[in-house]
């Protein structure tokens, strides 16, 4: 089911947690709704689901206006971020309590309900877990057990609110590949809500940047990360230098030094420009090919990849990644003096950042 | 009120360490004192009661709670307590549910109002009653004009008492529900429930345990009341004497076995109201840990 997001604004007393958000869910697609805490991204989840209202605007259900329909009625499914499980139940119990409380009329046979249980407890790989309450389950079996109990009713629209901000690293990393998966194989419209840019850039099809109760930017995981359309999506997204400067005639002025901003150059005046990391080339010597002089502060070098800080001339500090084979290549150690070079520089103007 | 009590008393089990320990003669004297003051003020009172009332032998005891009178007033304590309990229980959920669930102009007000009987003294809150229904009273010359008869009769006893014991199960439930939070209630509401079947298969579960030991309570207080239902009653024997009251009339006429006999069937449903409440605070204890375990995952 698709799900479009008219104009939607909310406020909670003078703060204006969503203001004017539209976006378009097709149906079947995985989207994450990214942003950081108190951007309202939760907030935009509830009205969707229909457990909080908003103030303007329209949720629209495969085109029907649901704003009026009460959350029983919108058939969708809410997984919460700390499982909201009913303890008293069986696992077992909980999966079937969305087909239970179905008026009687509508009720499945006993069998039926038992049989459908256990299918959906197979696809989240728990079934052997059927009899034991939610206190003796990990917090990453529990919420595959509250996904299992959201997907039982079959809803048409999965939401998701921070599905795995309470869980720990590596369990994280393990089921949101597995939520992928997942949602491979059932293809039900989902929305999940998460302030983890990681997570959001690989379980999702598209990514909506949410900040301060708006919309920054819509797109592939892969073109928000490249193309970041406003100064906060390429703030937000990975970690990134900074640098405030002049833009002139197809160059960044960075205090007495200047680099070339090639083809894509960029308005004139006062300007930010964001390099990530990984995207400096490192030269010996300063001054060399029109590169960025700094001077190797600390290197740190573990894993798949060496993190090096540099600090300017005037002391600002940039983070530089290069690959472990490829640093110890160059043979660079702390204390030496290189140029960097810029491989691609998104520039913004100055004004933007304020915005 | 109680189990937040209850609460903080777990979190603040520790472990004696070399910095907190005290000599050996300083925990020996606290020790002696707590037991003093604890027979002295609580054991010894309650000693006598029973010594008192079996000081004629089982015979004497056994009648004087086995004759129409005694009979009378247990008859009419309980039914108050059957009428009260369950009135207070319903208006308890739902007082505590509005308040917990709820956002709504007025709130602290409610919350100030609800604890309103346990900050006058009972005599008043008769008082409050005979001046309403009473034959000089706002509503009294019509009640006596329909012969509708509340003071000095049974519905006025169950009023006073209702309104004695309105804020236990109420004051017991919102500090749960506060810190319980309604995620399992969207929950259920998102899977398809209705109102009534959210209430049943999420939040009262949830709240059982506490719920429980406000009952227990307000039924303790129901069944001792005695400043309110005094004035209310009339004290007309066989009609309007519940059985803190008869212990009252009984002592007063000099009859200090039967009035101690009578005492003592109190004193024993004080005594099992102690240890239900031992019990059921054991399990409020425990949600409420697992409350604050779930919060700090």
């Amino acid at each position: 089911m698709s799900i479009a997001i008219r104009h939607i604004s909310k406020q909670f007393g003078a703060f204006k947690a969503l203001d004017d958000v539209s976006i378009d869910i097709p149906s079947g697609e995985l989207v994450a709704l990214l942003g950081p805490s108190g951007c309202g991204k939760t907030t935009l989840l509830r009205i969707i689901a229909g457990l909080d209202f908003a103030d303007q605007g329209q949720i629209l259900l495969e085109g029907d206006d649901a704003s009026a329909r009460h959350v029983r009625d919108r058939q969708v499914g809410f997984v919460f971020q700390h499982y909201a499980l009913f303890r008293h139940m069986t696992i077992a119990d909980n999966v079937a309590f969305g087909l239970r409380v179905k008026p009687r009329r509508e009720r499945l046979a006993d069998a039926e309900i038992q049989r459908r249980v256990k299918r959906l407890l197979e696809l989240v790989q728990l079934d052997w877990l059927a009899n034991r309450y939610p206190s003796q389950l990990s917090g990453g079996q529990r919420q595959r057990i509250a996904l299992a109990r959201a997907l039982a009713v079959e809803p048409k629209v999965l939401l998701l609110d921070e599905p795995f901000g309470a869980l720990d690293a590596k369990v994280r990393k393990e089921l949101r590949r597995w939520l992928r998966q997942l949602h491979d194989e059932i293809h039900v419209t989902s929305v999940f809500v998460t302030h983890d840019q990681e997570e959001a850039l690989e379980v999702s099809d598209r990514v909506v940047v949410i900040n301060k109760g708006k919309v920054e930017q819509i797109g592939t995981p892969e073109s928000v990360y490249d193309h970041p359309a406003t100064p906060f999506v390429a703030n937000f997204l990975g970690s990134v230098n900074l640098f405030h400067g002049r833009v002139e005639d197809g160059h960044l002025h960075l205090g007495e030094h200047a680099l070339a901003l090639g083809a894509q150059g960029g308005s004139e005046g006062k300007a930010v420009a964001f390099v990530r990391p990984h995207e400096f080339d490192i030269v010996p010597g300063w001054g060399a090919g029109g590169g960025l002089p700094a001077t190797i502060a600390r290197v740190v070098s573990v894993g798949p990849s060496a993190q090096i800080e540099l600090s300017r001339l005037d002391g600002e500090l940039i983070e530089v990644t290069v690959a472990r084979d490829v640093f110890h290549l160059l043979g660079f150690s702390e204390g030496d003096q290189v140029s960097l070079c810029p491989r691609h520089i998104r520039v913004f103007q100055a004004e933007a950042l304020a915005a | 009120m109680s189990t937040s009590v209850a609460l903080h008393a777990s979190s603040l089990e520790r472990h004696e360490t070399a910095s907190t320990r005290e000599p050996a003669w300083v925990k020996a004297a606290l020790i002696t004192v707590a037991l003093t003051f604890f027979a002295v003020f609580l054991l010894l009172p309650l000693g006598t009661v029973f010594a008192e009332g079996l000081r004629k032998g089982w015979g004497a005891y056994l009648a004087a709670l086995i004759n129409r009178d005694a009979w009378d007033a247990i008859k009419l304590t309980l039914i108050t307590a059957a009428i009260a309990v369950p009135f207070n229980l319903v208006f308890g959920v739902a007082a505590a549910w509005l308040i917990a669930k709820f956002e709504f102009p007025g709130k602290r007000l409610l919350i100030t109002f609800i604890d309103l009987p346990f900050s006058v003294s009972p005599v008043i809150s008769g008082l409050i009653f005979v001046l309403l229904f009473g034959a000089q009273g706002w509503f009294g010359p019509w009640l006596q004009a329909h012969d509708i008869r509340i003071i000095f009769a049974v519905p006025g006893i169950v009023l006073a008492t209702i309104f004695v014991t309105f804020p236990f199960v109420a004051r017991e439930l919102i500090p749960l529900m506060e810190a319980q939070g309604s995620e399992e209630e969207e929950a259920a509401v998102v899977l398809g429930a209705s109102g009534w079947q959210v209430f049943w298969y999420a939040t009262l579960p949830k709240i059982k345990w506490g719920l429980l030991y406000g009952v227990i309570l307000c039924n303790a207080r129901a069944m001792g009341e005695f400043g309110a239902v005094s004035v209310v009653s009339g004290h007309i024997r066989g009609q309007t004497n519940t059985m803190p009251l008869y212990v009252e009339i009984l002592y007063n006429e000099y009859n200090y076995a039967a009035a101690f006999a009578v005492a003592s069937l109190l004193a024993l449903l004080a005594i099992v109201t102690l240890a239900l409440k031992t019990l059921v605070e054991k399990q409020t204890r425990r949600q409420l840990q697992e409350i604050t375990e779930k919060s700090g995952e």
